[in-house]
């Protein structure tokens, strides 16, 4: 049987779509499925924005509105937690950058399996439906946290116990089944699909990110894939994988002999490896932002590759750092505290590279890179303050309180959305042909940076006081000053500004595609392959009529003696600067 | 060049023998491909029946717990069911194997013969499997009664419907050679099958010996695996 290099493969095979739907619904093309990803990422994740703003306006100026009570409470917290960490974080940056860049930083036409590709994003969509619907139902969504501990998500008494949670267990399940058409597709092309040259080292962090957190996501959603059938075994066909005997609004319910604390176990070991599914991305994608505007290589790329592999790793055995409290066996706690804490090395790694590539760099203070640095800030924070609650004796007395959420909200909310700004910043010309408005990007980042300070890092003081998260309502609590309630107050305020300003950046996003700049070709000077197709934003099988081949790594920033102070990947070693005509002598060389 | 030699590639150098090699090699086949993603398939549903396995060990030591065997009048002290039904699943991966060794040596008839062999065994299981459970039900070990049950029930269940979705490309497969499609345009789709299909037989049998053994047994990979109650 003869072989066919997907490469090797005549052009006529390709056929270009050329109707409406083909084109821009049912497409196979990654990048117009990376874009179908991201509006509908973005759509879901402005509705959890909103809802946590309905949290704020509770807790700042609590019994001040009247369709907030402590139901609805419950439902808009869950609701938010889950489509912000599955819905908005996973789906945007593995389906949304992954789907985009993959195939163009690869150098390849496109993913292995396209037919595979679309209907991941089509059952992806499928599931933010079931998920949106829920909040249609009698009773609502689920409002069992968005960890959806049994017993209580299934029994009656929180909210959506009847529909709501049935809507939830069902998206998640789908959600799953598109991931792992996706994460197939992402693993299998980095893997199999590289152009000519493209060794694994020679890949710029952000496929590195992308490829490893795909790998870790198809090895964690099946946790989550079996809690949520056993629980839905649970709910609907009354068996006992984790309900035990129980007592019920005064009635002894059937079922006997589960095991709650086995639904923790499975939900984290899922849910932490999660962390850096949303990370590892955004951890690549800032170290090339980094890289190409502060015109230098990134320090350390080997230790930088090693270093996510090594997170990645010990990402799965550190799930039980989130249940110290949970009644669990305590010799547990030593061990995963001790994991937990070996993480940071690696992690603190990153950090210095990051900071060493920016020193002494010619750091071009645009957009993009503003918030690349901000991202250092914001992630450090987050980390120390982890640091805090991975040491058993510490998070004893800060679980459940706004300690927690402070430090959750920094490290994987906030410095994740720090990287997708300057992501989107960034690649958003290659996407487009146009560039965002600077102005705009500037504010915008200055407001969302010092705002989200103005949000999180009084949380950090009232968790010290004790004011506990997921609270309706705090009451009258005599170790709670007046003061904590005026604190809550002016978060809310901050929060809502924060939110409000992010409407600067969508306008900019739609203002800028009529009316933005023409961006030049390769508008940063960047080196990877993706800014260097035929003709920007890429077409329809990415590279004409020939693959690029890739002659160095990509990371030649400000190389002595270069012409110019970048040499993009597929340039080769001896070369003139012109670009792609010199690989064959090389390859026989 | 061997994995260690690509992870410690010093990529920032001029080119090295990772990169010529590389150069040289460029994008793999799309076979080479498909391989890749079934071997990362097989490994997702690995972790997903160790997770049910790691769980069904933990709740065995349980109290209340009823292992379907060990004591005479449990239903799998008595396996021929069992090993009637691993016959049929056994006979549809030969029948493949087999379907796959005739489409390397050319042999479109016997290929499709044995093509169809391989979907009639695999559609006996299927049917031998819901039979096995009207026949629990009926004797009262309902899906509801016992985590045991459950068990039981639900991973019989998520292994039938995998092999379904297996049947469906198989199937596929079929239709197109019987439509007159060349034997060397099915025969990478028939290799991927067979290897699904003998990993889902080993998976079977690996699920059977733990469904049919004693509560003894339990305990001892509990007490191995640290989970002891």
């Amino acid at each position: 049987m003869t072989h066919v290099a997907i490469a090797d493969q005549p052009e006529e095979e390709e056929h270009h779509p050329t109707s409406f739907i083909a084109k821009y619904i049912w497409s196979q093309d990654h990048k117009v499925i990376a874009i179908q990803y991201t509006i509908v990422a973005m759509f879901v994740g402005l509705v959890a924005l909103v809802l946590s703003g309905f949290m704020r306006l509770q807790l700042g100026f609590p019994d001040t509105f009247s369709f907030i009570n402590p139901n609805t409470y419950l439902q808009f917290m869950t609701m938010h937690g889950m489509i912000m960490v599955i819905y908005l974080l996973t789906a945007l940056l593995l389906g949304g950058f992954g789907n985009y860049l993959i195939p163009l930083m690869v150098g390849t036409r496109d993913m292995v399996f396209p037919y595979l590709n679309m209907l991941s994003f089509w059952m992806y969509f499928l599931s933010v439906l079931v998920l949106l619907a829920s909040f249609f139902v009698p009773g609502g969504p689920t409002g069992a946290g968005w960890t959806l501990y049994p017993p209580q998500a299934i029994l009656q008494g929180t909210p959506g116990a009847d529909w709501g949670i049935v809507f939830m267990i069902a998206s998640l399940a789908i959600f799953i089944i598109a991931f792992t058409m996706g994460g197939l597709n992402y693993v299998t092309t980095i893997l199999q699909a590289r152009t000519h040259g493209m060794t694994l080292m020679r890949m710029p962090l952000t496929l590195w990110g992308i490829f490893t957190a795909s790998l870790m996501g198809l090895l964690a959603f099946p946790a989550l894939l079996v809690s949520a059938i056993m629980l839905g075994l649970d709910l609907l066909a009354g068996t006992s994988f984790f309900m035990p005997a129980l007592v019920s609004l005064g009635e002894q319910l059937d079922h006997t002999g589960g095991s709650p604390l086995l639904f923790q176990h499975l939900f984290w070991f899922f849910g932490h490896p999660e962390v850096y599914i949303v990370a590892l991305p955004a951890f690549g994608m800032v170290s090339d932002v980094l890289s190409t505007h502060a015109r230098k290589n990134i320090f350390g790329y080997r230790m930088m590759v090693w270093a996510i592999v090594i997170i990645a790793g010990l990402s799965f055995i550190v799930w039980a750092h989130h249940m110290y409290v949970s009644g669990m066996n305590l010799n547990f706690g030593f061990f995963f505290a001790t994991t937990t804490l070996i993480i940071a090395v690696p992690t603190a790694l990153k950090v210095y590279n990051w900071v060493l590539t920016l020193w002494r760099g010619n750091i071009h203070l645009n957009t993009p890179m503003l918030f690349a640095i901000g991202f250092i800030f914001t992630f450090t924070h987050g980390g120390l303050s982890g640091l805090f609650l991975g040491n058993v004796i510490v998070d004893v007395p800060l679980a459940d309180t706004y300690f927690v959420v402070a430090h959750f909200h920094m490290v994987m909310g906030v410095s994740t959305v720090m990287v997708l700004f300057a992501a989107i910043y960034h690649w958003y010309p290659l996407v487009t042909g146009r560039m965002l408005h600077e102005g705009m990007g500037k504010i915008h980042f200055w407001l969302t940076f010092l705002g989200t300070y103005a949000v999180f890092l009084p949380m950090h003081y009232l968790g010290f006081l004790g004011v506990p998260r997921r609270y309706f309502s705090m009451g009258d609590t005599a170790f709670m000053p007046e003061s904590a309630q005026t604190l809550n107050a002016s978060i809310s305020v901050f929060a809502i500004i924060v939110m409000v300003i992010q409407v600067i950046f969508l306008v900019n996003l739609v203002w800028s595609l009529k009316n933005g700049p023409r961006a030049p070709r390769n508008p940063w000077g960047a080196t990877s392959l993706e800014w260097q197709t035929p003709v920007m934003p890429p077409a329809h099988g990415n590279w004409g009529h020939a693959l690029p081949r890739v002659h160095r790594w990509a990371y030649d920033y400000s190389v002595p003696g270069a012409a110019e102070d970048f040499i993009p990947q597929n340039v080769p070693q001896e070369g003139s600067g012109r670009p792609d005509d010199g690989g064959q002598e090389e390859v026989k060389a | 060049m061997s994995f260690l030699d690509k992870l410690t590639e010093k990529s920032w150098e001029p080119a090295g023998a990772v990169a010529a090699a590389t150069a040289a090699a460029g994008p793999a086949s799309r076979h080479a491909a498909q391989k890749t993603a079934l071997g990362i398939f097989l490994v997702i549903i690995s972790v997903v029946f160790l997770l049910f396995f790691l769980t069904f060990i933990t709740h065995s030591q349980y109290p209340g717990f009823e292992a379907l065997a060990g004591e005479p009048w449990m239903p799998f002290s008595n396996t021929s069911q069992l090993w009637l039904n691993t016959l049929f699943l056994g006979l549809s991966s030969a029948a493949l194997h087999a379907a796959l060794v005739g489409a390397r040596r050319g042999m479109a008839n016997f290929t499709i013969l044995a093509m169809v062999a391989a979907v009639f065994f695999a559609i006996q299981f299927v049917l031998a499997q819901l039979w096995l459970w009207r026949d629990l039900t009926a004797m009262g070990y309902g899906l509801a009664e016992n985590p045991a049950n459950s068990y039981f029930y639900l991973l019989t269940a998520v292994h039938g419907l995998h092999l379904l979705g297996g049947l469906v490309v198989l199937f596929r497969a079929t239709l197109l050679l019987w439509q007159g499609q060349g034997l060397e345009r099915i025969q990478a789709s028939l290799s991927l099958c067979a290897t699904y299909w003998h990993y889902l037989l080993g998976l079977w049998l690996v699920l059977f010996a733990l469904m049919a053994s004693s509560p003894e047994t339990y305990q001892t990979i509990a007490a191995l695996c640290g989970l002891e109650g």
